[in-house]
Protein backbone atom coordinates (compact mmCIF):
# COMPACT_ATOMS: atom_id res chain seq x y z
CA UNK A 1 0.00 0.00 0.00
CA UNK A 2 2.76 2.58 1.12
CA UNK A 3 4.75 1.75 -2.26
CA UNK A 4 2.28 2.68 -3.96
CA UNK A 5 2.63 6.65 -3.04
CA UNK A 6 6.20 6.28 -3.35
CA UNK A 7 7.53 8.34 -6.18
CA UNK A 8 4.13 9.60 -7.16
CA UNK A 9 4.29 12.69 -8.72
CA UNK A 10 1.19 14.63 -8.37
CA UNK A 11 -0.37 16.62 -11.29
CA UNK A 12 -3.07 19.60 -11.25
CA UNK A 13 -5.71 16.82 -11.87
CA UNK A 14 -5.02 15.13 -8.77
CA UNK A 15 -6.46 16.62 -5.64
CA UNK A 16 -7.95 15.33 -2.84
CA UNK A 17 -10.96 14.21 -1.09
CA UNK A 18 -12.17 13.96 2.22
CA UNK A 19 -14.86 11.12 1.71
CA UNK A 20 -12.56 8.45 1.50
CA UNK A 21 -10.46 9.35 4.63
CA UNK A 22 -14.44 10.00 6.35
CA UNK A 23 -13.12 13.26 8.20
CA UNK A 24 -15.20 15.85 8.79
CA UNK A 25 -15.02 18.86 6.95
CA UNK A 26 -13.80 21.67 8.69
CA UNK A 27 -16.30 24.73 8.11
CA UNK A 28 -14.82 27.79 9.75
CA UNK A 29 -12.73 28.54 13.20
CA UNK A 30 -13.72 30.85 15.94
CA UNK A 31 -11.19 32.78 17.93
CA UNK A 32 -12.33 33.84 21.33
CA UNK A 33 -9.61 36.46 22.36
CA UNK A 34 -8.31 37.72 25.65
CA UNK A 35 -10.00 39.92 28.00
CA UNK A 36 -7.06 42.48 29.40
CA UNK A 37 -9.83 44.58 31.19
CA UNK A 38 -7.97 43.12 34.97
CA UNK A 39 -4.69 43.57 33.78
CA UNK A 40 -2.10 40.33 32.52
CA UNK A 41 -3.76 37.86 34.08
CA UNK A 42 -5.23 34.84 31.86
CA UNK A 43 -9.03 35.88 31.34
CA UNK A 44 -10.89 35.42 28.34
CA UNK A 45 -13.79 36.98 26.64
CA UNK A 46 -17.14 35.82 27.58
CA UNK A 47 -19.23 37.40 24.47
CA UNK A 48 -20.74 34.88 22.74
CA UNK A 49 -19.59 35.14 19.12
CA UNK A 50 -22.26 35.06 16.45
CA UNK A 51 -21.33 32.17 14.33
CA UNK A 52 -21.76 29.69 16.80
CA UNK A 53 -25.24 31.14 17.02
CA UNK A 54 -27.01 28.06 15.71
CA UNK A 55 -25.52 25.83 17.14
CA UNK A 56 -25.02 26.46 20.82
CA UNK A 57 -26.70 27.90 23.81
CA UNK A 58 -25.20 31.71 24.90
CA UNK A 59 -25.31 30.08 28.24
CA UNK A 60 -23.60 26.80 27.67
CA UNK A 61 -20.62 29.17 26.20
CA UNK A 62 -20.43 31.65 28.81
CA UNK A 63 -20.39 29.02 31.23
CA UNK A 64 -17.35 27.20 29.64
CA UNK A 65 -15.56 30.48 29.11
CA UNK A 66 -16.34 31.47 33.00
CA UNK A 67 -15.00 28.19 34.32
CA UNK A 68 -12.27 28.18 32.16
CA UNK A 69 -10.98 31.87 33.45
CA UNK A 70 -11.93 30.43 36.69
CA UNK A 71 -9.24 27.89 36.53
CA UNK A 72 -7.09 30.05 35.17
CA UNK A 73 -7.25 32.14 38.23
CA UNK A 74 -6.53 29.54 40.48
CA UNK A 75 -3.49 28.58 38.47
CA UNK A 76 -1.83 32.36 38.47
CA UNK A 77 -3.56 33.34 42.32
CA UNK A 78 -0.56 34.75 44.25
CA UNK A 79 -1.24 33.62 47.88
CA UNK A 80 0.35 31.71 51.01
CA UNK A 81 0.58 28.28 49.00
CA UNK A 82 2.03 30.02 45.46
CA UNK A 83 4.95 32.32 47.81
CA UNK A 84 6.12 29.01 49.78
CA UNK A 85 6.18 27.03 46.60
CA UNK A 86 8.51 29.62 45.34
CA UNK A 87 10.44 29.77 47.95
CA UNK A 88 10.86 26.25 48.64
CA UNK A 89 12.23 26.16 44.74
CA UNK A 90 14.13 29.05 45.43
CA UNK A 91 16.04 27.02 48.46
CA UNK A 92 16.63 24.22 46.72
CA UNK A 93 18.02 25.85 43.35
CA UNK A 94 15.05 24.84 41.52
CA UNK A 95 15.85 21.19 41.61
CA UNK A 96 12.29 20.46 43.12
CA UNK A 97 10.74 20.81 40.16
CA UNK A 98 12.68 17.80 38.79
CA UNK A 99 10.72 15.38 41.51
CA UNK A 100 7.38 17.57 41.44
CA UNK A 101 5.16 19.73 39.18
CA UNK A 102 4.27 23.40 39.96
CA UNK A 103 0.66 24.43 40.83
CA UNK A 104 0.51 25.80 37.26
CA UNK A 105 1.04 22.55 36.00
CA UNK A 106 -1.17 21.25 37.67
CA UNK A 107 -3.95 23.43 37.53
CA UNK A 108 -3.37 22.85 33.49
CA UNK A 109 -3.87 19.19 33.54
CA UNK A 110 -7.31 19.93 35.57
CA UNK A 111 -7.94 22.86 32.55
CA UNK A 112 -7.06 20.02 29.49
CA UNK A 113 -9.25 17.30 31.47
CA UNK A 114 -12.19 20.09 31.73
CA UNK A 115 -11.78 21.06 27.63
CA UNK A 116 -11.73 17.40 27.24
CA UNK A 117 -14.87 16.34 29.32
CA UNK A 118 -16.38 19.63 27.56
CA UNK A 119 -16.06 18.53 23.83
CA UNK A 120 -17.21 15.10 24.40
CA UNK A 121 -20.70 16.51 26.36
CA UNK A 122 -21.31 19.28 24.33
CA UNK A 123 -19.24 20.60 21.64
CA UNK A 124 -18.59 17.31 20.00
CA UNK A 125 -22.46 16.35 19.60
CA UNK A 126 -22.68 19.75 17.97
CA UNK A 127 -20.39 19.48 15.88
CA UNK A 128 -17.56 21.53 17.58
CA UNK A 129 -14.16 21.53 18.63
CA UNK A 130 -12.64 23.36 21.29
CA UNK A 131 -8.82 23.99 21.91
CA UNK A 132 -6.73 23.82 24.62
CA UNK A 133 -5.96 27.52 25.07
CA UNK A 134 -2.43 26.33 26.14
CA UNK A 135 -1.78 25.22 22.41
CA UNK A 136 -1.79 28.45 21.41
CA UNK A 137 0.19 30.25 24.01
CA UNK A 138 -2.47 31.56 26.08
CA UNK A 139 -3.62 33.98 23.59
CA UNK A 140 -7.30 32.48 22.09
CA UNK A 141 -9.65 29.73 22.42
CA UNK A 142 -10.18 28.32 19.26
CA UNK A 143 -13.17 26.41 18.09
CA UNK A 144 -13.42 25.19 15.13
CA UNK A 145 -16.62 24.26 13.67
CA UNK A 146 -17.55 21.19 11.12
CA UNK A 147 -19.66 21.27 8.24
CA UNK A 148 -23.02 19.79 9.43
CA UNK A 149 -22.86 16.76 7.19
CA UNK A 150 -22.26 13.53 8.55
CA UNK A 151 -21.50 13.23 12.40
CA UNK A 152 -17.66 13.68 13.14
CA UNK A 153 -16.35 13.31 16.37
CA UNK A 154 -14.28 15.90 17.31
CA UNK A 155 -11.04 14.19 18.21
CA UNK B 1 8.44 30.38 -0.46
CA UNK B 2 7.97 33.87 -2.65
CA UNK B 3 6.92 31.55 -5.43
CA UNK B 4 4.01 30.63 -3.85
CA UNK B 5 2.64 34.19 -2.83
CA UNK B 6 3.04 35.62 -6.28
CA UNK B 7 0.90 32.87 -7.25
CA UNK B 8 -1.44 33.24 -5.05
CA UNK B 9 -1.97 36.41 -5.76
CA UNK B 10 -3.18 35.71 -9.22
CA UNK B 11 -4.86 32.73 -8.20
CA UNK B 12 -6.48 34.31 -4.72
CA UNK B 13 -8.89 31.86 -2.45
CA UNK B 14 -8.23 28.93 -5.22
CA UNK B 15 -4.94 27.49 -3.17
CA UNK B 16 -4.25 27.21 0.44
CA UNK B 17 -0.84 27.55 1.73
CA UNK B 18 1.52 24.72 1.95
CA UNK B 19 2.98 24.37 5.27
CA UNK B 20 6.30 22.54 5.41
CA UNK B 21 8.06 21.71 8.43
CA UNK B 22 10.97 24.38 8.10
CA UNK B 23 12.79 24.85 11.40
CA UNK B 24 15.32 27.74 11.47
CA UNK B 25 17.53 25.95 13.98
CA UNK B 26 19.52 24.49 10.70
CA UNK B 27 19.09 20.72 11.26
CA UNK B 28 16.11 20.17 8.73
CA UNK B 29 16.07 16.96 7.43
CA UNK B 30 16.13 17.52 3.00
CA UNK B 31 16.13 13.96 1.40
CA UNK B 32 14.17 11.03 2.66
CA UNK B 33 17.25 8.38 3.21
CA UNK B 34 19.39 10.89 5.36
CA UNK B 35 20.29 10.30 9.15
CA UNK B 36 17.50 12.38 10.41
CA UNK B 37 15.00 12.51 13.65
CA UNK B 38 11.50 12.42 12.65
CA UNK B 39 10.51 16.19 13.28
CA UNK B 40 7.32 15.71 14.91
CA UNK B 41 8.47 18.12 17.66
CA UNK B 42 6.93 21.79 18.24
CA UNK B 43 10.28 23.04 18.84
CA UNK B 44 11.54 21.85 15.41
CA UNK B 45 9.10 23.46 13.28
CA UNK B 46 9.81 26.91 15.62
CA UNK B 47 9.86 29.65 13.20
CA UNK B 48 12.16 32.49 15.68
CA UNK B 49 15.92 32.41 15.48
CA UNK B 50 16.46 30.32 18.86
CA UNK B 51 18.90 27.65 19.60
CA UNK B 52 17.36 24.32 21.11
CA UNK B 53 18.94 21.80 22.95
CA UNK B 54 18.37 18.72 24.76
CA UNK B 55 15.75 17.68 22.57
CA UNK B 56 13.89 21.36 23.79
CA UNK B 57 14.04 21.65 26.84
CA UNK B 58 16.71 23.86 26.35
CA UNK B 59 16.49 27.39 24.64
CA UNK B 60 19.06 29.99 23.70
CA UNK B 61 19.29 33.01 21.57
CA UNK B 62 21.10 32.77 18.77
CA UNK B 63 23.89 34.78 19.23
CA UNK B 64 26.10 32.68 22.32
CA UNK B 65 29.51 34.66 22.32
CA UNK B 66 28.95 36.66 25.29
CA UNK B 67 27.06 34.03 27.36
CA UNK B 68 30.46 31.93 27.00
CA UNK B 69 32.75 35.19 28.32
CA UNK B 70 30.24 35.21 30.80
CA UNK B 71 30.66 31.76 32.04
CA UNK B 72 34.52 32.14 31.05
CA UNK B 73 34.98 35.23 33.02
CA UNK B 74 32.72 33.86 36.59
CA UNK B 75 34.62 30.34 36.29
CA UNK B 76 38.34 32.08 35.92
CA UNK B 77 37.64 34.15 38.53
CA UNK B 78 36.15 31.73 40.96
CA UNK B 79 39.07 29.26 39.89
CA UNK B 80 41.44 31.54 40.70
CA UNK B 81 40.17 32.38 43.71
CA UNK B 82 39.30 28.79 44.97
CA UNK B 83 43.09 27.69 44.14
CA UNK B 84 45.29 30.30 45.47
CA UNK B 85 43.39 32.41 48.02
CA UNK B 86 41.36 29.57 49.61
CA UNK B 87 44.15 27.29 50.83
CA UNK B 88 45.54 30.00 52.72
CA UNK B 89 41.98 31.82 54.02
CA UNK B 90 41.01 28.06 55.29
CA UNK B 91 43.62 27.59 57.27
CA UNK B 92 44.88 31.04 58.72
CA UNK B 93 40.93 32.09 58.78
CA UNK B 94 38.86 29.72 58.80
CA UNK B 95 37.28 27.41 56.42
CA UNK B 96 33.52 28.37 55.74
CA UNK B 97 34.61 30.95 53.74
CA UNK B 98 36.02 28.01 51.05
CA UNK B 99 32.15 26.29 52.23
CA UNK B 100 30.45 29.82 51.70
CA UNK B 101 32.57 30.55 48.40
CA UNK B 102 31.78 27.24 47.06
CA UNK B 103 27.90 27.26 47.66
CA UNK B 104 27.69 30.81 46.07
CA UNK B 105 29.53 29.91 43.03
CA UNK B 106 27.30 26.86 43.00
CA UNK B 107 24.03 29.18 43.02
CA UNK B 108 25.20 31.82 40.53
CA UNK B 109 26.18 28.72 38.22
CA UNK B 110 22.67 27.26 38.45
CA UNK B 111 20.73 30.39 37.90
CA UNK B 112 23.22 31.62 34.99
CA UNK B 113 21.84 28.44 33.48
CA UNK B 114 18.20 28.79 34.68
CA UNK B 115 18.54 32.48 33.17
CA UNK B 116 20.18 31.47 29.87
CA UNK B 117 17.95 27.96 28.94
CA UNK B 118 14.62 29.64 30.06
CA UNK B 119 12.10 29.72 27.87
CA UNK B 120 11.70 33.47 28.33
CA UNK B 121 8.26 33.21 27.84
CA UNK B 122 7.53 33.29 23.96
CA UNK B 123 4.10 33.72 22.70
CA UNK B 124 3.83 31.30 19.49
CA UNK B 125 2.92 32.46 16.17
CA UNK B 126 -0.51 32.63 15.19
CA UNK B 127 -1.63 29.70 13.15
CA UNK B 128 -2.90 30.77 9.20
CA UNK B 129 -6.42 30.51 10.41
CA UNK B 130 -6.32 33.02 13.54
CA UNK B 131 -4.29 35.40 11.29
CA UNK B 132 -6.76 35.48 8.59
CA UNK B 133 -9.66 35.99 11.03
CA UNK B 134 -7.70 38.83 12.61
CA UNK B 135 -7.21 40.52 9.02
CA UNK B 136 -10.87 40.26 8.47
CA UNK B 137 -10.90 41.82 11.54
CA UNK B 138 -8.92 44.98 11.22
CA UNK B 139 -10.16 45.28 7.60
CA UNK B 140 -14.02 45.36 8.75
CA UNK B 141 -13.16 47.85 11.94
CA UNK B 142 -11.37 50.89 9.63
CA UNK B 143 -12.76 52.59 7.13
CA UNK B 144 -9.43 55.04 6.70
CA UNK B 145 -6.68 52.94 4.41
CA UNK B 146 -4.30 51.62 5.93
CA UNK B 147 -6.43 50.41 8.79
CA UNK B 148 -5.46 50.99 12.25
CA UNK B 149 -3.45 47.91 13.93
CA UNK B 150 -4.08 49.16 17.32
CA UNK B 151 -6.13 48.35 20.20
CA UNK B 152 -6.65 50.29 23.42
CA UNK B 153 -7.75 48.21 26.51
CA UNK B 154 -8.43 49.84 29.86
CA UNK B 155 -6.41 48.43 32.71
CA UNK B 156 -7.34 49.47 36.42
CA UNK B 157 -7.60 53.05 34.71
CA UNK B 158 -5.33 53.09 32.86
CA UNK B 159 -5.85 53.45 28.56
CA UNK B 160 -2.99 50.91 27.04
CA UNK B 161 -2.61 49.92 23.92
CA UNK B 162 -2.19 46.85 22.13
CA UNK B 163 0.36 46.86 19.10
CA UNK B 164 -0.15 44.30 16.42
CA UNK B 165 3.40 42.28 15.60
CA UNK B 166 3.71 41.65 11.71
CA UNK B 167 6.24 38.92 12.21
CA UNK B 168 3.76 36.95 14.44
CA UNK B 169 0.37 38.51 13.22
CA UNK B 170 -1.01 38.63 16.75
CA UNK B 171 -1.81 41.77 19.06
CA UNK B 172 0.30 41.93 21.71
CA UNK B 173 -0.66 41.19 24.98
CA UNK B 174 0.16 44.04 27.38
CA UNK B 175 3.59 44.01 28.81
CA UNK B 176 5.00 41.68 25.87
CA UNK B 177 7.48 42.83 23.19
CA UNK B 178 9.19 41.60 20.14
CA UNK B 179 12.53 41.05 20.57
CA UNK B 180 14.46 41.59 16.95
CA UNK B 181 17.14 39.37 18.08
CA UNK B 182 15.20 36.26 18.67
CA UNK B 183 12.50 37.21 16.08
CA UNK B 184 9.80 36.48 19.18
CA UNK B 185 7.26 38.17 20.89
CA UNK B 186 8.05 37.93 24.84
CA UNK B 187 5.39 37.79 27.61
CA UNK B 188 6.44 40.34 30.13
CA UNK B 189 9.47 41.77 27.95
CA UNK B 190 12.39 43.11 30.20
CA UNK B 191 15.49 43.34 27.69
CA UNK B 192 17.42 40.98 25.63
CA UNK B 193 20.08 40.28 27.71
CA UNK B 194 23.69 39.35 25.62
CA UNK B 195 25.61 38.18 28.79
CA UNK B 196 23.36 35.32 29.27
CA UNK B 197 22.16 34.90 25.66
CA UNK B 198 18.41 34.87 26.23
CA UNK B 199 15.90 37.45 26.47
CA UNK B 200 14.57 38.11 29.69
CA UNK B 201 10.77 37.70 30.32
CA UNK B 202 8.24 36.72 32.36
CA UNK B 203 9.61 33.35 32.78
CA UNK B 204 12.96 33.69 33.63
CA UNK B 205 13.12 37.02 35.03
CA UNK B 206 13.53 35.66 38.77
CA UNK B 207 16.06 33.65 37.62
CA UNK B 208 17.83 36.71 36.22
CA UNK B 209 17.97 38.63 39.06
CA UNK B 210 18.74 35.64 41.48
CA UNK B 211 21.77 35.48 39.11
CA UNK B 212 23.21 39.24 39.29
CA UNK B 213 22.36 39.49 42.72
CA UNK B 214 24.22 36.07 43.95
CA UNK B 215 26.85 37.34 41.26
CA UNK B 216 27.11 40.53 43.09
CA UNK B 217 27.53 38.75 46.53
CA UNK B 218 30.23 36.07 44.32
CA UNK B 219 32.41 39.17 43.64
CA UNK B 220 32.23 40.83 46.34
CA UNK B 221 32.60 38.06 48.65
CA UNK B 222 36.43 37.18 46.59
CA UNK B 223 37.25 40.81 46.05
CA UNK B 224 37.19 41.65 49.94
CA UNK B 225 39.04 37.54 50.44
CA UNK B 226 41.54 38.93 48.31
CA UNK B 227 42.32 41.96 49.28
CA UNK B 228 41.89 40.34 52.82
CA UNK B 229 44.57 37.71 52.04
CA UNK B 230 46.58 40.07 50.65
CA UNK B 231 47.06 42.53 53.50
CA UNK B 232 47.52 39.29 55.77
CA UNK B 233 49.98 38.16 53.74
CA UNK B 234 51.87 42.01 53.34
CA UNK B 235 51.95 41.99 57.54
CA UNK B 236 53.97 38.72 57.58
CA UNK B 237 56.72 39.03 54.60
CA UNK B 238 56.03 43.00 53.43
CA UNK B 239 53.47 43.74 50.86
CA UNK B 240 55.83 43.04 47.71
CA UNK B 241 57.00 39.17 48.42
CA UNK B 242 53.02 38.65 48.86
CA UNK B 243 52.46 40.13 45.44
CA UNK B 244 55.53 37.62 44.57
CA UNK B 245 53.57 34.33 45.09
CA UNK B 246 51.09 34.49 41.84
CA UNK B 247 51.64 37.89 40.73
CA UNK B 248 49.79 37.33 37.41
CA UNK B 249 46.63 36.70 39.21
CA UNK B 250 46.22 39.75 40.74
CA UNK B 251 45.96 42.67 37.93
CA UNK B 252 43.24 40.23 36.31
CA UNK B 253 40.96 39.53 39.46
CA UNK B 254 41.50 42.87 40.26
CA UNK B 255 40.30 44.06 37.72
CA UNK B 256 37.48 41.62 36.85
CA UNK B 257 36.05 41.98 40.51
CA UNK B 258 36.31 46.01 40.61
CA UNK B 259 34.42 47.02 37.37
CA UNK B 260 31.84 43.96 38.19
CA UNK B 261 31.25 45.27 41.74
CA UNK B 262 30.49 48.60 40.34
CA UNK B 263 28.56 47.40 37.18
CA UNK B 264 26.81 44.79 38.64
CA UNK B 265 26.08 45.89 41.99
CA UNK B 266 24.60 48.64 40.41
CA UNK B 267 22.62 46.24 38.11
CA UNK B 268 21.01 44.39 40.80
CA UNK B 269 19.88 47.83 42.50
CA UNK B 270 18.51 48.97 39.36
CA UNK B 271 16.55 45.61 38.95
CA UNK B 272 15.29 45.61 42.35
CA UNK B 273 13.99 49.20 42.03
CA UNK B 274 12.19 47.97 39.15
CA UNK B 275 11.04 44.52 40.86
CA UNK B 276 9.41 47.34 43.65
CA UNK B 277 7.61 49.54 41.25
CA UNK B 278 6.54 46.16 39.09
CA UNK B 279 8.04 47.36 35.71
CA UNK B 280 10.27 45.85 33.21
CA UNK B 281 13.38 47.57 31.63
CA UNK B 282 11.28 48.01 28.45
CA UNK B 283 8.54 50.60 30.09
CA UNK B 284 11.52 52.18 32.71
CA UNK B 285 13.02 52.88 29.75
CA UNK B 286 10.41 54.58 27.69
CA UNK B 287 9.27 56.03 30.51
CA UNK B 288 5.75 54.33 29.72
CA UNK B 289 4.49 55.13 33.62
CA UNK B 290 6.63 57.95 34.60
CA UNK B 291 4.30 61.31 35.77
CA UNK B 292 6.28 63.37 33.68
CA UNK B 293 4.06 62.32 30.70
CA UNK B 294 0.74 63.02 32.47
CA UNK B 295 -0.39 63.45 36.33
CA UNK B 296 -2.66 60.62 35.75
CA UNK B 297 -0.28 58.47 34.60
CA UNK B 298 0.26 55.58 36.81
CA UNK B 299 1.38 52.20 36.47
CA UNK B 300 -1.71 49.90 36.10
CA UNK B 301 0.18 46.06 36.84
CA UNK B 302 1.59 47.62 40.52
CA UNK B 303 0.17 46.14 43.24
CA UNK B 304 0.63 49.05 45.32
CA UNK B 305 2.70 48.08 48.09
CA UNK B 306 6.93 47.05 47.38
CA UNK B 307 6.20 43.33 49.64
CA UNK B 308 3.39 42.39 47.08
CA UNK B 309 5.68 43.57 43.94
CA UNK B 310 8.52 41.42 45.15
CA UNK B 311 6.58 38.23 45.81
CA UNK B 312 4.80 38.30 42.90
CA UNK B 313 7.81 38.96 41.24
CA UNK B 314 10.29 36.19 42.94
CA UNK B 315 7.87 33.74 44.03
CA UNK B 316 4.52 34.23 41.80
CA UNK B 317 3.62 31.16 39.99
CA UNK B 318 5.70 30.34 36.91
CA UNK B 319 3.54 29.45 33.83
CA UNK B 320 4.84 26.66 31.53
CA UNK B 321 6.06 26.94 28.03
CA UNK B 322 3.43 27.76 25.50
CA UNK B 323 5.65 27.00 22.69
CA UNK B 324 8.37 24.49 23.32
CA UNK B 325 5.90 21.61 24.21
CA UNK B 326 7.72 18.07 24.04
CA UNK B 327 4.98 16.47 22.98
CA UNK B 328 4.44 15.96 18.77
CA UNK B 329 2.78 18.75 17.37
CA UNK B 330 -0.95 17.63 16.94
CA UNK B 331 -2.21 15.63 14.24
CA UNK B 332 -0.32 15.87 11.06
CA UNK B 333 -2.14 17.07 8.65
CA UNK B 334 -0.95 17.56 5.09
CA UNK B 335 -1.19 20.37 2.30
CA UNK B 336 -0.73 19.13 -0.78
CA UNK B 337 -1.04 22.07 -3.04
CA UNK B 338 -2.67 21.36 -6.80
CA UNK B 339 -0.56 23.66 -9.30
CA UNK B 340 1.24 23.70 -12.49
CA UNK B 341 3.18 20.33 -12.35
CA UNK B 342 5.78 22.07 -15.05
CA UNK B 343 6.93 24.26 -12.33
CA UNK B 344 5.90 23.01 -9.56
CA UNK B 345 5.53 19.33 -9.62
CA UNK B 346 6.41 18.07 -6.12
CA UNK B 347 6.62 14.26 -5.41
CA UNK B 348 5.95 12.32 -1.74
CA UNK B 349 8.13 9.65 -1.17
CA UNK B 350 8.76 7.85 2.13
CA UNK B 351 11.60 7.58 4.05
CA UNK B 352 11.87 4.06 4.67
CA UNK B 353 13.77 4.40 7.81
CA UNK B 354 11.51 7.45 9.70
CA UNK B 355 8.33 6.47 8.10
CA UNK B 356 7.94 9.91 7.23
CA UNK B 357 6.08 10.98 3.95
CA UNK B 358 8.20 13.75 2.41
CA UNK B 359 7.27 16.33 -0.32
CA UNK B 360 10.46 16.24 -2.15
CA UNK B 361 11.81 18.54 -5.14
CA UNK B 362 9.39 21.21 -4.46
CA UNK B 363 11.29 21.78 -1.49
CA UNK B 364 12.54 18.91 0.34
CA UNK B 365 10.28 18.76 3.95
CA UNK B 366 8.28 16.57 5.59
CA UNK B 367 4.78 16.83 5.12
CA UNK B 368 2.81 18.14 7.89
CA UNK B 369 -0.11 19.65 6.41
CA UNK B 370 -2.77 18.56 3.62
CA UNK B 371 -5.60 20.39 2.62
CA UNK B 372 -7.48 20.13 -0.17
CA UNK B 373 -8.37 22.76 -3.06
CA UNK B 374 -10.91 20.41 -4.31
CA UNK B 375 -13.18 18.21 -4.17
CA UNK B 376 -11.60 15.48 -7.11
CA UNK B 377 -11.41 12.34 -5.89
CA UNK B 378 -7.84 11.23 -4.69
CA UNK B 379 -6.20 8.25 -6.22
CA UNK B 380 -6.93 5.35 -3.67
CA UNK B 381 -3.36 4.07 -3.31
CA UNK B 382 -2.23 7.69 -1.81
CA UNK B 383 -5.45 8.14 0.23
CA UNK B 384 -4.54 4.76 1.35
CA UNK B 385 -0.65 6.01 2.55
CA UNK B 386 -2.16 9.06 4.10
CA UNK B 387 -4.51 7.03 6.13
CA UNK B 388 -1.75 4.79 7.54
CA UNK B 389 0.10 7.79 8.43
CA UNK B 390 -2.50 9.06 10.31
CA UNK B 391 -2.74 11.81 8.39
CA UNK B 392 -6.33 13.04 7.67
CA UNK B 393 -7.19 15.22 5.05
CA UNK B 394 -8.85 18.81 5.58
CA UNK B 395 -10.17 21.70 3.74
Amino acid sequence: MRAAAIGKTFTMAETHSLQDLQQPAVSSKVFVQRDYSSGTISKFQTKFPSELESRLDKQQFEETIQTLNNLYAEAEKLGAESYLEGCLACLTAYTIFLCMETHYEKVLKKIARYIKDQNEKIYAPRGLLLTDPIERGLRVVEITIFEDRSIGSGR
Amino acid sequence: MSHMDQYQQHHPGQYNQVCTAHSSAGTEPCWPGQRTRSPRRKWQLFPGRNRFYCDGRLMMARQAGVFYLTLGLILLTTGLFFTFDCPFLASNLSPAIPAVGGVLFVFVMGMLFRASFTDPGVLPRATPDEAADLERQIESSGCSRPPPRTREVLINGQTVKLKYCFTCKIFRPPRASHCSLCDNCVERFDHHCPWVGNCVGRRNYRFFYLFIVSLSFLTVFILAFVITHLIIRSNRTGFLSALKDSPARYPFTLAVCFFSVWSIVGLSGFHTYLISSNQTTNEDIKGSWSTKRGKENSNPYSYGNIQTNCCAALCGPLPPRSVTQLTPAGPNTVHVLAFDPLRFGFTLQLCKRTKDLYVTKLRPAVITHVSCVSRQELPYSTGEALRQFGLPLAV
